[in-house]
């Protein structure tokens, strides 16, 4: 498993990757976020979550610095104890909520991923 | 381009509903009907604008449901499905359906029937909406509220009462909304004292879970003076979208979706942001409203809550917002909102707001779809 996020043409990288990136140009390569550590943007605890989904849930927005070149990503965090400008890295979690109790249908995508820890 | 005027409106009682999703559609379409004094027989085209009714109640078509209920038939009939924005989207669309000549009369109903699901199963069938990436993490959309308040409070070092004083201000609008689902008011202590919902938002910077049901027809100016002495003209109406991906957006306190739409629907309609005399803004969540002024013009970048602190958006102030009491007092039926908030247009514009009217010639009403993903700004005029 790895954190995968698209490069472009241009230059720029989007996590998720898309069929077509910023300015219309085409994937290129991709790139591990989950080999980078990333700050914290901005953070949110949630205790109104979901079925499926870990009561309370914090998440967060983190931007990445990879060559010189940002990107954000969305995703858990491993504790509520963070504040905006942290350093977290990616930590590996095999199942992110359960994917028999809520809406989408289990098979329609992957339930494993990265949540996002202080250095 | 003749331009295309709105002669009736109407909106049922939001709130629990004891009604499903048919009954909802049918009342709001027979009582605007009622309103316009036009026949079922007059009607050419039917938008339903409608999120989830497969999802909340396992009833589809309900376009169809609806044009056989109402002896619509042979109409064409249509759902327009925008998620929370469906509403404005149904707005564009039945205002493209006379504007193009394809249609002369056509009726809009939007509706929604949540509250027989739980919190946590409503708030699931909203997150559908998400990016996998974000629904694998439990991503909603009261968190991504809770995300990007935190992210403008910090960057414009607002005070977290500006927030407050967006619910505070709502509810006391609702009160006089006969159909508002809260007709109470709440004080500042009550709002930062709730419970925590996305941190730093609390319980009463959330719009409730809502049953509902809002409806327009729309017709030729030039057929609009058969049936009415005075009618609303849309004057400017457009759509846009941002990323599906709410962090890919270069700024988490930008809407490109409301920026977009409201420079269209301004563009189209001759007018400005000054030349608005009162705004029904999609405040689905407090942070909403900040950032919807400041799209829309009403306020420079990381202002809006100054504006909301000096009174300026009160019902007596520079700029009314959210008469009806917003989705905040008034509810959130999500197809029906955008629907409504273009009633109360109707109803302010025309002087039939009751206890709630304002002096108004030119009204806006802003619809926001996902966070943000979706957005249509819909500009109303007085008839000539």
């Amino acid at each position: 498993m790895t954190m995968e996020a698209y490069r472009y043409e241009d230059g720029s990288i989007t996590f998720p990757g898309h069929p077509v990136g910023p300015g219309g140009t085409e994937p290129v390569g991709t790139v591990d976020l989950s080999e980078y550590t990333a700050e914290v943007i901005t953070w949110t605890t949630s205790t109104a979550t979901p079925p499926g989904v870990r009561e309370p849930n914090h998440l967060a927005i983190v931007e990445f610095d990879v060559d010189g070149e940002s990107v954000r990503a969305i995703g858990g965090l491993t504790t509520g104890d963070v504040e905006v400008g942290d350093e977290v890295r990616p930590v590996y979690v095999a199942e992110l909520r359960d994917p028999e109790a809520g809406i989408k249908t289990p098979e329609s995508q992957e339930w494993d991923g990265y949540r996002f820890e202080p250095v | 381009m003749e331009p295309v005027a709105v002669i009736g409106a109407s909106m049922t009682q939001f709130g629990q509903r004891d009604a499903w999703i048919r009954e909802l559609l049918a009342d709001a379409g027979i009582a605007c009907l009622a309103d316009a004094g036009v026949e079922s027989a007059d009607v050419e085209h039917l938008y339903v604008s409608n999120m989830a009714s497969g999802e909340f109640q396992g009833q589809t078509g309900v376009m169809n449901a609806l044009a056989h209920d109402l002896d619509l038939m042979p109409a064409y009939a249509e759902r327009v499905d925008q998620t929370s924005s469906s509403g404005g989207a149904g707005i564009y669309a039945a205002w493209r359906s006379v504007a193009s000549g394809a249609s002369e009369m056509s009726l809009l109903v939007g509706a929604e029937k949540m509250t027989h699901k739980t919190t946590a199963e409503a708030t699931d069938v909203i997150a559908s909406i998400t990016h996998p990436v974000e629904y694998k993490h439990g991503l909603t959309l009261p968190s991504f509220a809770g995300l990007t308040a935190r992210h403008y409070l910090d960057r414009f070092d607002a005070p977290r009462e500006s927030l407050a004083r967006v619910a505070v201000k709502n509810h006391a609008n609702g009160v006089d909304n006969p159909n508002a689902q809260f007709r109470k008011e709440v004080d500042l202590e009550t709002v930062l004292e709730s419970p925590i919902v996305a941190d730093p938002l609390r319980l009463y910077d959330f719009c409730p879970i809502t049953d509902g049901s809002a409806a327009l027809l729309f017709c030729p100016e030039s057929v609009a003076r058969e049936y009415a002495d005075e009618y609303v003209v849309i004057a400017g109406v457009d759509g846009a979208t941002d990323t599906h991906v709410v962090h890919e957006r270069p700024d988490p306190t930008v809407m490109g979706g409301v920026v977009e739409s409201g420079q269209a629907a301004y563009e189209m309609s001759g007018y400005g942001p000054e030349d608005v005399d009162v705004a029904e803004l999609h405040d689905m969540f407090t942070i909403l409203e900040f950032l919807q002024m400041e799209g829309l013009g009403f306020a420079e970048r990381g202002e809006a809550w100054q504006l909301v602190e000096e009174g300026y958006t009160e019902r007596d102030g520079e700029l009314p917002v959210n008469t009806s009491g917003g989705l905040k007092s008034k509810g959130h039926p999500l197809g029906a909102s955008g629907v409504a908030q273009a009633v109360e247009i109707y109803e302010q514009l025309l002087g039939e707001a009751g206890p709630r009217q304002v002096e108004a010639d030119v009204g806006l009403a802003c619809n926001v779809g996902g966070f943000g993903n979706c957005v249509i700004t819909t500009i109303m005029e007085v008839g000539a």
